[in-house]
Parts: structure tokens; sequence; C-alpha cells
């Protein structure tokens, strides 16, 4: 696994092709969108998907947290599907849940899935984290420097050969760093689509997550690009995603 | 000679008609109380002879709440048969009351339909499941006296035919006395249908008549003037020729086999149209309105040709048909046979057909076929295993209707034909899947949909489960669409979400016949205006082309392998056969031959297998992992219906070892995790099991929400529970559908021992048409980071690492389509990285 190093506001961060950040001047590892017990919340309503995305999602997590050995870790917010999320976790679960964070400063940024703390784990809960030059937060800001955020699942399609290849993704033009959903369950939303192309008005680079290694696209500045969405299956309750990334021009 | 009953005999008379002897045939079948079916081809009164029983009987007794039902597989050939229908019912002034039932139905009528069923209702396969879940279903179906099940042939074999047997079987528990008849055109498999349509699962128990057709179909076969094209599936060149055939018949259907083809066809014989003949399209892509009005057209005879799809295979007489044109190969006997059926819809005047070849092995293919037709052979895929989606959809409806001892509901499953090998154990799983999910880790205890009484009997759980299992009715999964919207008009039809997403504002594309510019994407429909320059695109979508069947390959090969068989082919397609002869060899009738040669640098394999495009993508994906594994180094393939071509940095060597069974074990496993096609089972048996939703109750469609999709779901069962048994429907049905692997399996066998290899020195005559297909694939060592790498790197040098450079992308690139699992993988390739075989493999 071979990171890539962006700087922003100065300090060297490194994106991990696993899909988290790493500061190592803080030693601090950053990752969004777990949305933990997703499959849970699904069942309550009646859809009984797997549910194995909890196990699925910490199985990803524990290697990379043994890789970096981190002193803190900041869960960008949305870290539980819904506010009951936590109350859900199997006991294997939460077992393997703290024993992944035992030792660990354990930072829970707020999301809109989750506005409150999550009971009986340990951490401290913030609206946001202020920490020297970097702020992160779950809900990216128009116009912020230096911003670590989360909360829109970004997802690129890259062009090869053998037509456009989607995948999660980091994008960072130098002043903020937008992160790749986490969790099993997550979806994505298309780098093109206006939510995050306002982000990025000057374009960016897109960091595609790769099995060894991060891979790199430029992101044209936002014009009128369209977004097109491109479902993957037929629910209306989650709405498409929006796929197809415009790396030519209208 | 039996006769016909008062008032019935005097109606017939008074038309001049004499009962049929099919007809006489099935009412003697329900005078002794006997299940029947009836093979016909179209045109013999069919429909007709399977409602005469039921109409001389309610006219003898007449009967109070259902007494008939009557299922189509077509919502508007249910329509239409209740307008025939009531016609002699009103002229004989029979007290029969005949309705439909639909999804189109309106509310009030269902409701006054539940209370106060007619005598013969007509409905769809998905309108009696519903009916069916209902709690009043017992009182309702109580009396049923018949079951008319029609166009047999096209719903056995099929998610629907599953659905419909589990229906008919409970219909039979409801409804003892009630007898079943099937009507159908004429089939390869009767057995096989019987054994559908019969209430024991044994084909012994239905009584078989058939009617042969008087006149054997009249076969012209139709080449473009000049030069046979090599390749392409499209048939324009033909165009001219189409046109005037058009223009000296009364009325014509050119029938194609895809909608792209459709639109292609259309579009030159528009320009074509001197003579302004009313030249109409049917496909089932189309609005709907658009599509009556062009059935409608066709009824009055306002129309001279109309170019159709699938979309009119089945159903609708349309009465003045004198000539049926099919370009493109006919891909199946029984397939060309229906289609020849739509013209001159009298049993004993011969139908007339022009088959019309795009390239050389189509002409091969035609010949066949008609040779087929002339033999009186018929294909068809023998009976498969009936869905577990489709099962466990039944579960819950069954469950909704009432509660159900499982031990019961085994035994009425079992007697239906799809289901009667189920294993107990499978059935087990299957009503677990329905209850929690079905899985090892017991985690949804509290959201279960089933909960079981002390007597044992499953009950739903509670009114919301009833409300989404009927929201989510059904065994038609759709591909994603989008509606087409002309600026300021209306909806003109759909498209596929992945068509969409190669289009830019300002690119232009065929749809409906004329040509319409993308202007941009509203919130479910795509915006465009009328007109626009450059070359338009033409939509393709997913699955749209029928493989050649097993059947109708195996005389290609025959013919192709013995000269003296030539003599029905042009002389072009001779003199290309004797130049394969020369130049290589005939591939032989049960062996297999494969070429290998060199060309620009490139090493290609050229298998000649006949399995069908399906098995070929599959057996490429296989051969090439493979041949990877043997340091080969295979750069990509593409399949035909004819032939694989695979190409390779390296001489393949020693191909008897490729072409061995125990390629289907760890090659397999291996595809499993990546592959596509599967992951597109998997949606639709997940969303057909209720696992995914088509919808759900009182959601709101605003707000943008991160949907999870099949693919996670897919990714993350395999991993944590491999043997779910929805993995296991979806691995079942790969093996005989989208993947075609039952077809690989037995060409691996059939060819053991018999595989003639030829080095060549260069392309032989055959290879040609595989090598200039559409539509390749490419190897990349299993895995997408390899490419991903190559276009991170191509487009870094390109570049000089510039931030900003979106024109010297497209230029490098062209605009490429998202790969999903949804999507068709057609390929676009690049303009400037054409032939560059750079990257040979990730390992």
């Amino acid at each position: 696994m071979t990171a890539a190093p962006v700087h922003i506001a100065g300090e060297r961060l490194m994106l991990d092709p696993g899909g988290v950040l790493h500061w190592p001047a803080r030693r601090t590892l950053v990752v969004a969108d777990l949305h933990f017990e997703k499959g849970s919340a699904f069942a309550a309503r009646g859809r009984l998907v797997p549910p194995y995305d909890t196990r699925e999602t910490l199985s990803r997590l524990a290697p990379l947290l043994r890789l970096y050995g981190p002193r803190r870790i900041v869960f960008l917010g949305d870290s539980f599907h819904d506010a009951e999320g936590c109350t859900r976790l199997m006991e294997a679960d939460r077992t393997a849940l703290l024993h992944a964070l035992a030792g660990i400063e354990t930072i829970w940024v707020a999301g809109n899935h989750d506005p409150a703390p999550p009971v009986g784990l340990p951490g401290t809960a913030v609206e946001e984290l202020r920490d020297g030059p970097l702020t992160f937060r779950h809900i990216p800001t128009p116009r912020a420097v230096a911003e670590i955020a989360g909360h829109l699942h970004p997802r690129a399609t890259a062009p090869t050969r053998a037509g456009g290849v989607a995948r999660a993704c980091f994008i960072s033009d130098g002043r903020r760093v937008l992160m790749p959903a986490f969790g099993a369950y997550t979806g994505g939303l298309d780098a093109a689509d206006p939510a995050i192309a306002g982000l990025f008005p000057r374009g960016g680079r897109a960091f595609l997550l790769g099995t060894e290694r991060l891979f790199s696209f430029p992101l044209a500045p936002k014009r009128s690009t369209v977004a097109v969405p491109v479902t993957t299956f037929g629910s209306a309750q989650d709405l498409p995603l929006f796929a197809g990334i415009k790396l030519r021009n209208g | 000679m039996r006769t016909l009953p008062e008032p019935f005999a005097g109606w017939f008379a008074a038309r001049g008609w004499t009962p049929r002897p099919h007809q006489l045939a099935l009412l003697d079948a329900a005078k002794a109380g006997e299940h029947v079916l009836l093979l016909a081809p179209t045109g013999g009164g069919k429909t007709l002879a399977g409602f005469l029983p039921s109409l001389v009987d309610l006219a003898a007794r007449p009967h109070d709440g259902l007494h008939t039902i009557y299922i189509s597989p077509l919502k508007a050939l249910a329509v239409d048969i209740a307008r025939n229908l009531t016609a002699p019912v009103s002229d004989m002034a029979l007290d029969i009351s005949i309705e439909t039932r639909t999804g189109d139905t309106p509310v009030n009528r269902r409701a006054r339909q539940r209370e106060n069923p007619p005598n013969i209702l007509l409905t769809t396969p998905e309108s009696l499941t519903l009916l069916l879940s209902l709690p009043g279903a017992p009182a309702m179906f109580a009396g049923l006296a018949a079951i008319v099940v029609d166009e047999a042939h096209a719903l056995a074999g099929t998610k629907r035919g599953d659905q419909l047997a589990l229906c008919m079987s409970r219909l039979a528990a409801l409804a003892p006395g009630a007898r079943r008849i099937g009507l159908s055109a004429t089939v390869a498999h009767p057995e096989a249908l019987r054994t559908w349509l019969s209430p024991s699962a044994r084909a012994g128990d239905v009584r078989l008549v058939e009617t042969r057709g008087g006149a054997m179909p009249v076969f012209d076969l139709q080449l473009p003037e000049g030069r046979l094209p090599w390749g392409g599936h499209m048939g324009l060149a033909s165009a001219p020729e189409i046109y005037r055939r058009i223009e000296a018949a009364r009325v014509t259907i050119v029938f194609v086999n895809t909608r792209a083809q459709a639109e292609l066809i259309f579009a030159a014989l528009w320009r074509l149209n001197e003579a302004a003949l009313p030249i109409a399209m049917h496909h089932g892509s189309l609005e709907i309105g658009l599509r009556r009005k062009v059935e409608a057209a066709m009824a009055e005879g306002r129309l001279r040709g109309v170019v159709a799809t699938a979309s009119l295979d089945l159903g609708i007489d349309w009465g003045d048909v004198d000539q049926v044109i099919q370009v493109g190969a006919p891909k199946g006997v029984s397939r060309l046979l229906q289609r020849v059926g739509r013209a001159n819809h009298r049993m004993d005047e011969p139908s007339r057909a022009v088959l019309v070849p795009a390239n050389r092995f189509e002409v091969v293919e035609c010949v066949a076929a008609t040779e087929a037709v002339q033999a009186g052979d018929l294909d068809g895929e023998p009976p498969r295993p009936g869905g577990l989606d489709v099962l466990a959809q039944h579960v819950l409806a069954m469950a909704c209707s009432a509660p159900f001892d499982e031990d019961a509901l085994y035994a009425e499953v079992t007697r239906a034909g799809p289901y009667a090998a189920l294993a107990r154990h499978d059935f087990a799983d299957v009503v677990r899947f329905v209850e929690d999910g079905g899985y090892a880790l017991q985690a949804y205890d509290r959201f279960r949909k089933l909960f079981r009484d002390s007597e044992g009997r499953m009950h739903v759980r509670g009114p919301q489960v009833v409300r989404q299992f009927r929201m989510n009715l059904g065994t038609i999964v759709e591909t994603p669409l989008l509606k087409v919207r002309v600026r300021g008009g209306g909806v003109v039809g759909e498209v596929e979400e992945y068509f969409v997403s190669t289009l830019e504002p300002g690119d232009c594309f065929l749809f409906g016949g004329q040509v319409l510019r993308y202007e941009r994407l509203d919130p479910g429909a795509v915006i465009v205006s009328r007109g626009g320059d450059g070359e338009p695109r033409v939509p393709v979508y997913a699955g749209s082309r029928m493989p050649l069947t097993t059947y109708l390959a195996a005389r290609v090969r025959a013919i192709l392998s013995d000269p003296r068989r030539w003599r029905h082919l042009p002389d072009p397609v001779k003199e290309w056969l004797r130049l394969q002869r020369l130049k290589s060899e005939l591939p032989p009738k049960d062996g297999l031959l494969v070429e290998t040669f060199p060309r620009g640098g490139k090493w290609f394999l050229m298998a000649y297998t006949f399995e069908g495009r399906l098995a070929h993508q599959t057996l490429g994906m296989l051969l090439t992992k493979r041949m990877e594994r043997l340091g080969m180094a295979p750069l990509g393939y593409v399949g035909t219906d004819y032939v694989l071509a695979i190409w390779s940095a390296f001489e393949p060597h020693d191909i008897a070892a490729l072409f061995t069974e125990d390629i289907l074990g760890d090659e397999m496993e291996e595809w499993l995790a990546e592959s596509s096609m599967l992951r597109r089972t998997f949606r639709n048996i997940a969303t057909i099991a209720g696992l995914l939703e088509k919808n759900h109750p009182g959601q709101e469609k605003s707000g943008r929400q991160m949907t999870m999709n099949s693919d996670l779901i897919y990714d993350v069962l395999r991993r944590h529970q491999p043997d779910h048994i929805l993995l296991r429907a979806t691995r079942a049905e790969a093996a005989q559908g989208l993947t075609d692997v039952a077809r690989i399996a037995s060409l691996l066998a059939r060819v053991k021992g018999r595989i003639r290899h030829r080095v060549l020195k260069q392309v032989s005559p055959l290879a040609v048409p595989a090598l200039i297909e559409e539509g390749r694939e490419w190897v990349a060592g299993g895995a997408e980071d390899a490419l991903l790498a190559e276009a991170a790197a191509l487009v870094e040098d390109a570049t000089d690492g510039a931030e900003h450079f979106s024109e010297t992308l497209a230029e490098i690139t062209d605009s490429l389509p998202v790969r999903g699992t949804s999507v068709p993988r057609e390929r676009r390739r690049s303009r400037h990285v054409r032939g560059v075989p750079k990257m040979v493999t990730g390992r």
C-alpha cells in the first residue's frame, strides 16, 4: 500500500489507498462516513440486507490502524447510519471495535446521520475539530480553506482503454480534502455533481482508490457540466448514484 | 365427429364456419374433465378453442361468480381477447360476464371484482399473483372451473412461467375441480410444456391436441446488391431491396433483432421512401401511446410496413399482413417460425417470408434455419428448474393471503412442474430467507417478516410487510431507464441511463425514427430537441441480443463442414468457404477447429465453437485467465455468435490443454468474483426475492441519499456467507442464463480429443468477420487497477502533469461510458490508443 502526500496549509497529509487520511505530524488517522449498522437500519424498515456490513467495515479498518499505529483517530461524521445505530451493534462487533480503538484517542465528529455521540463507546464528541491550521468537519463548507471533510461520498470515473472505471476517491485542490466514504454499504456521488464540483471551482485532483495505490486524475474546473445519474439498483429510497465524470468539455 | 350444441352451432353456421377439429377436441377434453394442451400455429382459431368449452358450459349452466380465468403474457392481449369474446357472447345473447384485470384496471373496478367477480376474468400472471395474495382468494376462486393459459410457450421456462406455475398450484388447492387449458404455438418439447401445465408435474396428466399447420412457409433469401458484407449485424446494405419488397406487397412486417437495428433500418427505409409509403416502427422502448397508435394503424390497414422487434412477436392479430421480412439472422428456428406466422394469418395458405442476412455467417445461418423449418425440426431450450427468487416471492404472497403450514406449502409447490424436483432443505432455506433474511448470523430476530404460531403455522408480521410485498411484486426487473422528453413536447420513449451517461449536450441520437439532440438531464427525464447536426448515435439496450440456439448452431456446423450441403448457399459464400478449405480447413461437425496465426505483432487464436455470444463471452474470460497462467500474455478477446477470437502477446501452444473441462474449476471461481454478468444476475434475483426493492411504501423521493447498491451487498455477502440461498440461486441461474456455463460445459465435453489445431501464416477467411466485430473485451490481469495505472500514466505523459487539461484528455480518451454492473460491457476504444498492445497483464 503506497500512500500519496498532499500539502494543505503547509501540513503534509498522507492519502491512503484504503480510504483513510494520515497526518504524520500529529499521528492522527482520519476516516469518514463509516455508516456502521446501515444494514440493520434497513432491516428495521423491512429490508433484510446482509447483516455483515459493520463486520466488513471493521475488518477493513483494523489493518489500517495496525499499519499506522495512530495516537488519535478522527471519525469524520456519519460513523453510524442513524442515531440508534450504536445500540444495535452486535456484541462481537462492539468487542472488535473496542479492541481496535484501545489506547487510541478517539474523536467522534458529529454527522448528519449521527448528530449525537455514540452511547457506550469511548471518545470525545465534537461538532468539529480544529487542530493547528486544519479544520475537520463532516459537511464541507464552500470557500473554506484547510478543511478536511466527508459527507459527500465522492466517486469518480476514470477513462481507461477498456471503458470508464468508477471508484471512490479523495478529491483535493491544495486547499481542502474531501474524503471518500469508508463504510461497506456506502455508495458514491459523482465528482461532477454540482454538490462536489462546486467545492472545487478551480478544479482539482481526484485520487481513485486502488488495491495497492491511488490513481490520480485531474478534475476540470467547474463549468456547465451535466451530472448523469446512473442507478445501480432500482430503489427509490436511495436516490441514484451520480456517476460519469466529465473529463471532456460539453 | 361431435357437433356443437345450440346456440353455438347456429352461430357458427350463420358465419359459414364449421368448427375445426381441435376446437371439438377441446370440447371433448372438457367433457372428459381432462387437462389439455393445444399446439397450433397462429391463425388456427386457438383462442376460441380455449374458451369454447367454458362458453358452452356457462350457456348450459349459468354460474354465479368466477368460472374461467384466462392468463396471457401481454396486458394488451387480455384486453384484445376480451373484446373478441364479447362479440359472440352478445350475438348469442348469453348471460356471461367478461372482464379484464391488469395493472391498468382502475381501483374501484378492482374492488368490485373482488366482491363480485365476473364469470370470465382475463388477466396476467402478476395480477393473478396479487389476487392470490389477498385474504379473500379462497372465496373468490372456490368455484373456478377452468384456467386458460394463452401463449403458454412464451411463459413456460421463464420466471413469469415459474410464477404462474406456482399460482396454478395454489388455484388447484383452492379449486380442485379446475381444469387447465394451455394454448401454445408449435414447440420442440411438448412434453416439457405438458409437465409445466400439469397439476401433478406429470406430462401424462395433460392431453395433447396438436394441429399441424397446413402449408409449409415459403422462404426467399435476399442478398444486398454488390458485395456481401463480411461483418456487421444491421443489414443496412439491403435497405433498397427491403424497400422494393415493401413496395411490392400489401402489408409487410420487417422484423429485426434489436431496437438499435430497428432505428437504423427504419431510418434507412425512410431515406429511400420516395413513394411516401406509410411505414412505421414498433419497439419496446417507444412510449406506450405511440406503440398503441402504430398497432391501431396496423389493424386498420393504414400502414404498408412496420419495422418491429420482438415486441410484435406475440399476440394480437394484425389481419392483412402478407409478407414478413426478417433482417439479420433468425437466431432460432422456433423464433423464425413464430415470426413468419405473423404473415397471412390463415392456416391453409403458405406464409411468405424473406430472410435478409447481414453478413456471410448469417447467410449460412439463414439457410440452416430454413432447412430446419422444412424438415419440421424446432429448437427450444430443455426445461430448467424454477427460480428460487420467484419461489421466495410466492412464499410471501401465500403468507399474505393466509397463515401457512410449511409442509403443506412444500407439497403444493412441488406439484408445480418447475419445482417438482425442489429439495425440502432448499424450500426451507427459501422460507427462512423470507422470514429473517436467512443469514448465518442471527441478527435480525426483531425484524422478522414471518412468525410461527404455536401450531407451527407461518404468519406475516404485520400490514407493512403486506404493503411492501404488493409494491414490489413481479418478476420483471427493468434496467434503469430514463424517459426521453422533447422540449416543450411529450415523452417519446425511454433509453437506458447508461446510454445517456455517454452523451454530451449537443450530441445527437436516433430515436423513434427521428434525430434528437441531447440538451440536458432533468430529474427522471432526458430533455431533447428535434434535429441536430453530425452523425447521430443509436441507443443500445442491455441484453437485447438473442444468442444463437444450440440446435441451430449444430445445423450451421453441419452445413459448413459438408461441401455437398452448400448448394443452397449463394456464390460469394461458397467462394468464401472454398477459400477457407484451401487456406486452413472447415470447422468439423462435431469436433472443434482452432486456428492460430500472427498478425500486427500479436498472436490470434480463433476457436470455431458456435455456442452463441453469451457462452463465448464467458469462455473468453475463462480461457484468457488460463492463458495468463500459462504465460501466453493474452491481451483481449471478442465473441460473436459463431467464433471466439483471443489475441495475445505470445504464441498460444498446447491448445488441447486450454480447452479442458477443468477450466470450469479454478478459473471459474476467480471469474465469479469479478463477473459483471453475475452481479447483474444477483441484482435481478435479489430484487425478485424481495431483498432489494423496486418501491418502498411511504417514501419520499427528495433528498440526495447515497445508495446502497446491489454490488456492495453482493461483495459483502460473498465474503461473509458464500453459501447464502441467493448466491446459490445466482450461480444456478448464471449457469444456464446470462453466462451459459452449461453450454460451455457441453462444448468442452463434446470436443474432448477432437480438437483440430492449425497454425497459419496469416488470417484465415473464416476469421475475418470476428476480427472486425465490435464489443471487444480487454484483459487486464483480472484487475481494473492495471487499466487505471495505465490511464493515469498516459494522462501524465500527455500533459506533463498539468493540472487542467480536459481538452487534451478528450483527445486521448473519447467520452467513455461508466462501467457499472447494470450496463452492458460495450467498449468504445480510444482513437489514439487503438492497437497498442502495450499492457500485457498485471502480473
